[in-house]
């Protein structure tokens, strides 16, 4: 019994120094391959498929317009729905789908990746009348070549429960000020992603104008530190930080939280509910007076897309008037189809959500990926590894 | 051609046992040990910063910035401090239930009590953490039935997790004991008592020594469980275990999220043999 009894430990041991040898051989002679080719586009639509995988945000693929759209084109459509940009990027490096409702975070890592190929927006007759202010923009054009199709844009919220807090704030210093938000320690819910770094670079932008922040997604080594450290400090205050929004619509129902920022589809459902929640901008009409970080979500098409003919189905679809104002109405953001103001079902929606203005897009800045090449010439800026460790860091 | 199979492994005992075997072991090596093998490798190689795309050049950054940056001691020190509290936790709640269920309960309570512990097994692990979260919330019924004698929900955060994990992980440290006890004979019980030996001595001296290597195959369980968990401390705190860093580089730093996946691995290695000192796995 005794020999036999050391024998496994032997075994085990065989088998965790094999695996360590065969590692450290893997890890010495792979080679440094770079597989990021530049896709072809397409040069003309044809049959469809008969089905369509997308990856989109929550309330971008819904039943009242896919139907119609399986009806029309026979491409079945299956839909994922992602959290956050990281777990796009992610699910698109399967390769197992046609397209994804892109944030600004996402577009530039998809397509540096090669995950993404680019879009013959002449094979989309709907994109002719997209506003001219989404096209051509630094987070779905790269280098002169297109590569997406606007879907619709909005601000990130500042959310807060009327019964607690009062007057209502006009500005994120509510969040971000110690003096204010001491007031509201515990209660304050902040989003949990390195991206979120940007809200406090447009504070700073705002309040600080010595550092010299332009955009908060270009941020040097000084300005990523300023801001790191207005995190670092706000953190003692935050009551819980979300990333699932199933996550902090419990937290505004339960009251654990009762300020915070946040997007159109919590707020919407917890209005739902009966929680006395207000918000700004787009229900409000008004900015809080910094502006505020948003999005601009494109729909990009997978470089290993199996059902293409249906992904530019689908990306002309989706921009259509009527059915750019059922999406923008059902999620509660600005469409990004001119021609939809006309067809929203509450005549006033494209002026609450100033689709139509775009000095009041200029206070938004889109989420964006944060690059070391930030136009100066110098390399010198922050990169999204550089954001995602400091995030860390921030929540310790 | 049925025959010709049979006379092809009739007598030949090794090709019989081969033949039998390369499914399961071939799983093992490839599906298993092979793509972890694959994920470690990965730890050694870096990432292109814009693209997220490998870079396969052996270098040890990852685990110099591992060991280098501060923030990472804290979070494996939480992690490795929350799976041991969670362990010593389930363990003293877990052990008089076992010794009643093995001991003390009749047939009939045996098998509820087992139905009992089984039966939130059933539900979703999501559905369970959700839970926690309404109980445990300001308002919720933790709050409710706390504030008359003066306390208060403890909230989201460290305590939240502990409470968690440690209702969670239960079951599976309830089992293993529970087996363990039932092993150990009544006569031996009686025999303490009859040579005089109290409750107390008969506990220590006989009841704990023999069912010690079950609490050990137990605490492996409720300890690897959260040592790997990142859903419930994302869900019910603010705090980051080894899970969440690991979630939070794999999108775009898979090098960095594999050289992270090692600590639990080296963890989970050093408490194995440790177990293994105990007599963990002498009699399972």
């Amino acid at each position: 019994m005794r020999t036999q009894q050391a024998n496994p430990a032997r075994t085990a041991w065989l088998i965790v120094g094999g695996l360590l040898a065969a590692m450290l051989l893997f890890a010495g002679c792979g080679s440094s391959s770079n597989s990021s080719s530049a896709g072809e586009e397409m040069k003309k639509v044809g049959k469809g498929e008969g089905s369509l995988d997308l990856i989109s945000w929550a309330g971008y693929v819904e039943p009242e317009w896919t139907k119609p759209f399986e009806q029309k084109t026979g491409c079945k459509v299956s839909d994922k729905e992602a959290g956050t940009s990281d777990e796009m990027v992610e699910l698109m490096k399967s390769g197992q789908y046609d397209g994804v409702s892109a944030s600004g975070n996402a577009t530039a890592r998809l397509v540096a990746a090669g995950l993404v190929d680019p879009v013959n927006v002449s094979l989309v007759p709907n994109y002719k009348t997209v506003f001219a202010d989404l096209k051509n923009q630094p987070y779905n054009t790269f280098e002169g070549v297109n590569y997406g199709i606007p879907h619709g844009r909005g601000a990130n919220l500042l959310m807060w429960n009327g019964n607690d807090v009062k007057p209502a704030p006009d500005s994120w210093n509510i969040m971000f000020d110690p003096k204010i938000a001491a007031k509201y320690k515990g209660k304050i819910s902040a989003y949990d992603e390195s991206s979120y770094i940007a809200d406090a670079a447009l504070y700073l932008k705002f309040h600080q104008p010595d550092l010299g922040i332009e955009n908060p997604y270009e941020l040097n080594e000084e300005q990523f530190n300023a801001a790191i450290e207005l995190l670092k400090e706000q953190r003692q205050y935050v009551g819980e930080y979300w990333s699932e929004a199933a996550k902090q619509i419990s937290a505004f129902a339960g009251g654990d939280v009762t300020v915070g920022t946040t997007w159109q589809y919590q707020y919407f459902a917890l209005k739902e509910e009966g929680v006395p929640v207000k918000a700004s901008p787009a229900s409000q009409g008004f900015l809080p007076k910094e502006g505020a970080t948003g999005w601009s979500d494109t729909w990009m098409i997978s470089s290993e897309a199996k059902h293409p003919n249906c992904m530019y189905e689908w990306m002309n679809w989706i921009i259509e008037p009527k059915v750019n104002a059922e999406v923008a109405e059902y999620f509660g953001e600005a469409p990004a189809q001119e021609l939809a103001c006309e067809h929203t079902a509450n005549p006033n929606f494209c002026s609450e959500y100033h689709a139509e203005e775009p000095a009041f897009w200029k206070r938004v800045y889109y989420w964006e990926t944060p690059v070391a090449d930030c136009g100066n010439g110098e390399e010198d800026c922050k990169d999204y590894n550089d954001w995602v460790k400091a995030w860390t860091s921030i929540k310790g | 051609m049925g025959h010709r199979l049979a006379d092809l492994f009739h007598g030949r005992r090794r090709l019989q046992v081969g033949a039998l075997l390369a499914g399961p072991v071939g799983w093992l090596v490839i599906g298993y040990l092979g793509s972890l093998a694959l994920l470690l490798v990965a730890a050694f190689w870096s990432v292109d910063p814009l693209s997220g795309a490998t870079v396969k050049n052996f270098t040890l950054e990852n685990f110099e910035s591992l060991v280098n940056e501060p923030v990472y001691r804290t979070i494996v020190w939480r992690t490795i401090r929350t799976a041991l509290l969670v362990t010593l936790t389930d363990a003293i709640i877990a052990f008089p239930i076992a010794f009643y269920m093995a001991k003390l309960a009749s047939r009939r309570g045996k098998a509820l009590l087992v139905v009992g512990i089984l039966l939130p097994l059933w539900s979703s692990y999501l559905v369970k953490v959700y839970a926690w979260r309404t109980l445990l919330s300001a308002n919720g019924a933790i709050h409710w039935a706390l504030s008359p004698i003066g306390l208060d929900t403890p909230g989201y955060g460290t305590t939240a997790v502990w409470l968690v994990f440690s209702y969670l992980w239960l079951p599976y440290m309830i089992l293993p004991i529970y087996a363990g006890l039932e092993r150990i004979p009544d006569s031996l019980i009686s025999a303490s008592e009859d040579l005089g030996a109290g409750p107390f001595t008969t506990f220590r001296r006989v009841i704990l020594p023999l069912s010690f290597p079950a609490v050990v195959a137990g605490s492996i369980f409720t300890f690897s469980l959260t040592l790997g968990d990142y859903i419930t401390p994302r869900l019910v705190s603010n705090d980051q275990f080894i899970g969440n860093v690991i979630f939070s580089n794999i999108a775009n730093n898979q090098p960095f999220a594999a050289a992270l996946a090692l600590v639990p691995i080296v963890v989970m290695i050093a408490y194995l043999m440790v177990a293994r000192k105990l007599g963990a796995f002498e009699h399972v």
